[in-house]
């Protein structure tokens, strides 16, 4: 296949089937059946794309046939390529776990189609070369999200949208601003191109000023440390298809960004930008797992803790070596499912206990050891724990910051993670060790058998697949170690992406 | 020695089904696993013994030189021995106690999957491989002192141990990367290879304390001492393994097996000798403040602990030497000790001596192991506990400058060890037969088998200590020192210095034995367990909750749940960071203008200005709507002023609706009008003008340099000649940047699409209101 269809089929495809999903809207099962279908043949699809951008390096492709910098280019990295793959393999994830979580309502009222339409908005913002582009990305992203967690009406959830939704939008209104100005100055739109024109550029200092304003828009996005407030007060509301699927991959797509950005185009001021970057990265790690160790309520953990991980993720950029951009890459990819995976125990043991408030669960270990042991691969992978998946991603980066003698925001680092590990250990505490409350409805037969076996097996198969997910890339991590290798390099070396962009 | 390993996890996933079948017999057919691994091991000890050493590696991760490489020298093998043999043991003990669990499955799995991770630990010949194994060892051992987990004792002791070897297990982490960046190497044998490398390092200081902090932690030294005896929730074959035979000496392991590369340092020795020899002082005594049988035991093990970090601090031949003996001695003893409790606790109900007494009569093999064992315990002859103890005092006594104070220390705490070795193999065994919560009687084989063959090695191995003298303690001391070292041991050493202070250790321990009721109740001894035993714990649950006492505290400062602060924030946030990077990194330089401003373009101005004042200061929220859209159709006579009439047009026709959507919004919903203080007024109209203030400047700076218009000339040319349009903004939408405009499409769909449902489920709902 042509290297211009592959980078535009992730688009594509996701788009088609939200359309199909619209059509068919008065068919319940039609619309479960073509979602399921879509996300699989979109996994196909970004395989394909991914293995393609293994064997040739960076590929891109010019929309319209309009040479860069004059149309809009989009461009696939391994950094891309494997965030595409992810996404597309998670979402198929949630597609099947929505099966049995959504409600009909929703399901009825396009449910499918809008998470379509999410997918198809985060992998435009991944595999876009063009900085307006990607703005109009964030916006499909932001009304997508606005109509996934609006549509289900309860006024906690309408409260929390509309501060996610406000402060959002003044993200990208910002982002807008900072286009604009950053346009008065070369003239162009498109990354590598803006890349290459800032180089001539004397007023490097203006650049950077700008670069700020870019960092505050991301920020707001990654909710890093002081913008994070948005997120704790919203992922927890809507269902837990839902939040799993924006706790797992939207913040991370805000470090993609920032990830490319950061190593593309504001690289006048690496001494000042990063060290602001380092200073964020080691505050959101600090104030994320406070917030996370003050909680006890599952979800509510789980959500404020994103906040944590995007510290560390943003401690690799702002470190700024080959093995810290790589440490980010691999924390990265092993959060987006490890994260995931736990929003989505969070709903089974919700089913299951019927609660998401630590002090009401219990008696999860006793009477589902399965769901226990997911749990705990999860959580203590998450924990960075070997030999799981999250130990090489906490690793790698703890190595790149040793290796720099970056001795403070390591020490924080493994702080974190100790705090990170109580949290964890919290939840397991309190819903799977301690014993049912007295006299708790969820001790009976009957009401374990409120939830039909195969809606069990619907919920269980996406957790059972990201659990193992993150033993094997656990067990054999080389693979993603490789990946995570030709990413940085490739982000750190700047040269072969903007030629690939450029080439007429 | 991966398959080794690798077969130990595999088996230990196949442990619930075994149980299931095995039933009854789980433990003796299970232990065939440990005890085929202690085979394997026992098949290279003419080899390691001989002084030479087994390697194998496999890549695990090659960018990052981490290797699952192992190696077999007298050190790890003696651990593997002590793992697999007491492994055995255990298994089948666990059987007997566990008998009738209901978890029993759980229970031994989770028990092969520790043995497997720490026969890892003492293995591993490479940094990270060994952390990964020791991590594995702290949530094997969390998930067992957790067993009970109904029980809110069992949990928080289980958090308390992980959270201190969390802590620890991280310092290791940044201690053990550092050393393998200094080094170049990952692996172990070539670090402990390479001499002076990591002693002469800038970072050594930097390296030990994190070193330190990662054994200290592992191994129950003061002052994180206490979560050893809160272990002690962990049913008893967990004990008896895990907090006392294996897991707790990984610490003392590790310091053994890096000693050759950081060893024989000043700081090496102050630390770990200071240290050690204050967990052993403190340790000893703590025992005798408890009647717990598992406790006195679990302090007494702390003491060990301290006597092996002590002996590796000083790091003398004969201390290294002594080390060897006395990990052995204290694993054979120690571990039957704790059996022994298991079974009192078992068979009678409770393991409070003072409720038990003259269980000899029933219990009469469990008695006899239990004399044994103490017997070794308190260093009595022909025991291997006994050579053990004189190693210690000789070695006190030839440390140098601070022989009195190591000797005085270790003699003080050994006549702690003869009380508590009585308190346990005496008091429930003796003296009158006391009514137990149940009726005691002889435990099964399984349960006293395992026992009785520790107290049986320690006397053979006191007996005959050519067994393992000249083999495998001389490998083991050859692998610490990292020097080719070869002795003999014997029980008689002819009457000399150490022989005196053992006497005088054996009656003293026998006298505050004899006292030990009353000396317990003294306020002496119990303000001494108040101050060792409790503080450092109570200081640590202060820590704890201080930390959550503050995340609480950030969350109401972070997180006040006002959209308003939030916005605050953020656009202050947007302000500072950018002007201040301006004022920072920027050349600022202002424009000149000479153009004369029109007319027009003033009166513009003040209508904008005059509409953004009455937006703010209005209290109706109708009135701020209406003047905001009057900057709205200003902003589009600005368009027009300057030639951009479909802009303007584009701009009218959003302005005009906007208003119109928001007065009939404002029309169905009550918005009560807007109240706020004066100070928050001032404070948002700051914000809101420094904002203002902010971007006018970037224009104005942005504004001085010539726009590049290279795609501007690009689409003029190409608009009509290639995509055939006449009006380039229209070709831009559609043609050059057609994938924007799909992409806004899609969001104005998805817009209206969220409408619908909205609307839609809100009726739904009416309607189901209204038919109940």
């Amino acid at each position: 296949m042509e290297n211009h269809l592959l980078l535009i089929l992730p688009i594509l495809t996701p788009l088609l089937f939200a359309a199909l999903g619209m059509i068919l809207y008065k068919s319940r099962t039609a619309q479960r059946t073509t979602a399921i279908i879509g996300s699989a043949a979109q996994v196909a699809v970004t395989v394909l794309l991914f293995r393609r951008i293994w064997e040739e390096g960076i590929i891109a492709a010019q929309m319209g046939n309009w040479p860069a910098p004059f149309g809009i280019s989009l461009v696939g990295d391994t950094f891309s390529g494997i965030m595409v793959l992810t996404v597309a393999v998670t979402s198929l994830a949630i597609f099947i776990y929505s099966l049995a979580d959504i409600d009909k309502k929703r399901e009825h009222y396009g449910y499918y189609p809008a998470l379509n339409l999410l997918v198809m908005a985060v992998n435009g913002t991944l595999l876009t070369g063009d900085i307006f582009n990607m703005f109009v990305w964030f916006e499909l992203t932001l009304i997508s999200a606005f109509v996934l967690l609006s549509i289900g009406n309860t006024r906690q959830q309408l409260e929390g949208t509309i501060k996610y939704v406000i402060i959002n939008l003044f993200s990208s209104a910002l982002f807008l601003l900072a286009v604009g100005l950053l346009y008065g100055i070369v003239g162009s739109l498109n990354m590598a191109d803006v890349a290459v024109k800032l180089e001539s550029y004397e007023n490097t200092g203006l650049i950077t000023t700008i670069s700020v304003l870019f960092m505050v828009s991301f920020g707001l996005k990654a909710a890093v440390f002081p913008l994070f407030f948005w997120l704790p007060s919203s992922y927890h509301t809507p269902p837990v298809a839902i939040s799993a699927f924006f706790a797992g991959i939207l913040t991370k797509v805000a470090i993609y960004v920032l990830a490319r950005y950061y190593t593309l185009i504001f690289v006048q001021d690496v001494g000042y930008t990063h060290t602001i970057l380092l200073w964020i990265g080691g505050l959101t790690m600090v104030i994320g797992v406070l917030g996370a160790a003050a909680q006890y309520e599952f979800r509510k953990i789980l959500s404020i803790h994103i906040v944590s991980q995007i510290g560390y993720m943003i401690m690799g950029i702002a470190l700024f070596t080959p093995m810290a951009l790589l440490g980010t890459v691999f924390f990265v990819v092993n959060q987006i499912f490890v994260k995931m995976n736990l929003f989505l125990i969070s709903g089974i043991a919700n089913r299951l206990g019927g609660s998401f408030e630590l002090k009401e669960l219990g008696g999860l270990y006793k009477n589902y050891l399965w769901l226990g042991v997911l749990f705990l691969i999860s959580a203590f992978s998450l924990a960075g724990f070997p030999p799981l998946s999250g130990f090489w991603a906490k690793f790698t980066l703890v190595y790149a910051g040793l290796e720099i003698q970056a001795w403070v925001i390591v020490g924080v680092a493994l702080g974190v993670s100790l705090l990170t590990l109580f949290s964890m250990v919290k939840i397991w505490a309190f819903a799977f060790w301690k014993a049912l409350p007295e006299g708790h409805p969820a001790d009976t037969r009957d009401y374990q058998k409120r939830i039909s076996t195969r809606d069990l097996i619907l919920l269980a198969a996406p957790v059972v697949f990201l659990a193992l997910l993150t033993v094997v890339i656990g067990v054999f991590p080389e693979y993603l170690y490789a990946v995570s290798e030709r990413a940085a390099e490739q982000l750190m070396g700047r040269t072969e992406y903007i030629e690939t962009v450029l080439q007429p | 020695m991966l398959t080794a390993i690798l077969v130990a996890f595999i088996i230990a996933f196949l442990a619930p089904l075994i149980v299931r079948v095995a039933k009854d017999y789980s433990g003796w057919v299970l232990s065939i696993l440990p005890a085929g691994l202690f085979t394997y091991f026992m098949i290279n000890y003419g080899e390691v013994g001989r002084g030479e050493t087994i390697r194998e590696t496999t890549v695990w991760l090659s960018g990052m030189d981490v290797e699952l490489a192992f190696l077999l020298d007298g050190l790890s093998l003696t651990f593997a021995l002590l793992i697999t043999g007491i492994g055995t043991l255990v298994t089948i003990y666990a059987g007997g106690y566990m008998k009738g669990h209901r978890y029993l499955d759980r229970f031994l799995l989770i028990l092969m999957l520790f043995m497997a991770s720490m026969l890892g630990v003492v293995l591993s010949d490479n940094l990270i491989g060994l952390f990964i194994f020791w991590e594995l060892t702290s949530v094997t051992s969390y998930l067992l002192i957790g067993f009970n987990n109904e029980k809110e004792e069992s949990r928080s002791s289980a958090l308390q141990a992980l959270l201190i070897t969390g802590l620890g297990g991280l310092a290791l982490l940044g201690g053990l990367v550092i050393m393998g960046l200094a080094a170049g190497t990952m692996n172990i044998s070539e670090i402990l290879n390479s001499g002076d490398i990591i002693r002469d390092h800038p970072y050594y200081m930097g390296i030990l304390i994190l070193v330190l902090m990662g054994a200290f932690t592992k191994s129950a030294q003061f002052p994180v001492h206490f979560w050893l005896p809160g272990a002690m929730a962990a049913p008893t074959p967990v004990s008896a393994y895990l907090h006392s035979a294996t897991m707790v000496k990984a610490g003392v392991y590790l310091l053994a097996r890096l000693n050759p590369a950081m060893g024989s340092t000043e700081a090496w020795f102050y630390l770990v000798t200071g240290f050690g020899a204050v967990t052993m002082l403190t340790g000893a005594w703590l025992a005798l403040v408890y009647t717990d049988l598992k406790r006195v035991l679990a302090y007494s093990t702390v003491m060990a602990l301290g006597t092996i970090t002590m002996l590796i601090g000083i790091g003398t031949d004969y201390a290294l030497k002594t080390a060897a003996v006395f990990i052995v001695a204290h694993s054979l003893y120690k571990g039957a000790l704790f059996m022994v409790a298991g079974s009192i606790d078992h068979e009678a109900g409770t393991r409070d001596v003072k409720l038990l007494g003259g269980l000899r009569k029933l219990m009469p093999v469990t008695a006899a192991t239990a004399a044994i064992a103490a017997l070794s315990m308190g260093g009595i002859p022909p025991m291997l506990g006994f050579i053990g103890k004189e190693l210690v005092y000789e070695t006190a006594l030839n440390a140098g400058t601070f022989s009195l104070v190591l000797i005085s220390m270790a003699v003080l705490a050994n006549i702690a060890v003869v009380a508590s070795s009585a308190i346990v193999a005496i008091t429930p065994f003796y003296g009158e037969e006391k009514k137990t919560p149940k009726h005691a009687h002889e435990a099964p084989a399984s349960m006293w088998l395992g026992p009785m063959i520790l107290g049986t090695m320690g006397l053979l191995l006191g007996v005959f200590p050519s067994l393992a003298d000249r083999s495998l303690f001389s490998a083991s001391t050859s692998a610490i020192s990292g020097v080719e070292t070869s002795y003999y041991l014997s029980l008689w050493h002819g009457i000399n210095l150490p022989l005196i202070l053992s006497i005088i250790t054996l009656a003293g321990g026998l006298t505050v034995f004899k006292f030990w009721n009353s000396l317990r109740e003294t306020k002496a001894m119990q303000g001494y367990g108040i101050a060792l035993g409790d503080t450092p714990k109570s200081i640590y649950e202060s820590l704890l909750n201080g930390t959550l006492k503050f995340a609480r505290f950030q969350i109401d400062v972070f997180q006040s749940g006002y959209l308003h602060r939030y916005m605050s924030t953020v656009i202050g946030v947007t302000v500072f960071g950018a002007a201040i990077t301006l004022f920072l990194r920027a050349d600022i330089v202002w424009p000149e203008y000479h153009d004369s401003v029109s007319f027009f373009e003033v009166t513009i101005l003040i209508l904008m200005i005059v509409a953004a004042v009455a937006a703010v200061v209005s209290k109706s929220a109708l009135k701020s709507i209406t003047a905001l859209g009057l900057i709205g159709f200003a902003i589009a006579l600005i368009y027009i002023q300057f030639s951009a009439p479909d802009l303007a047009i584009t701009q009218i026709l959003v302005e005009t609706l906007t208003v119109i959507l928001a007065a009939l919004v404002l029309v169905k919903l009550p918005i009560p009008d807007v109240v706020d203080s004066m100070g928050t007024k001032l404070r948002d109209g700051f914000i809101a003008l420094s904002g203002g203030a902010l971007v006018t400047v970037l224009m104005l700076i942005i504004l001085q340099g010539e726009l590049n218009l290279e795609l501007t000339e690009y689409f003029g040319e190409n608009s009509y000649v290639v995509a055939h349009g006449k009006n380039i903004v229209n070709v831009i939408l559609v043609d050059f940047r057609a994938f924007d405009t799909l992409g806004e499409i899609i969001v104005l769909g998805v817009a209206a699409f969220g409408i619908i449902s909205l609307i839609k489920l809100y009726m739904n709902d009416k309607k189901e209101e209204q038919q109940p």
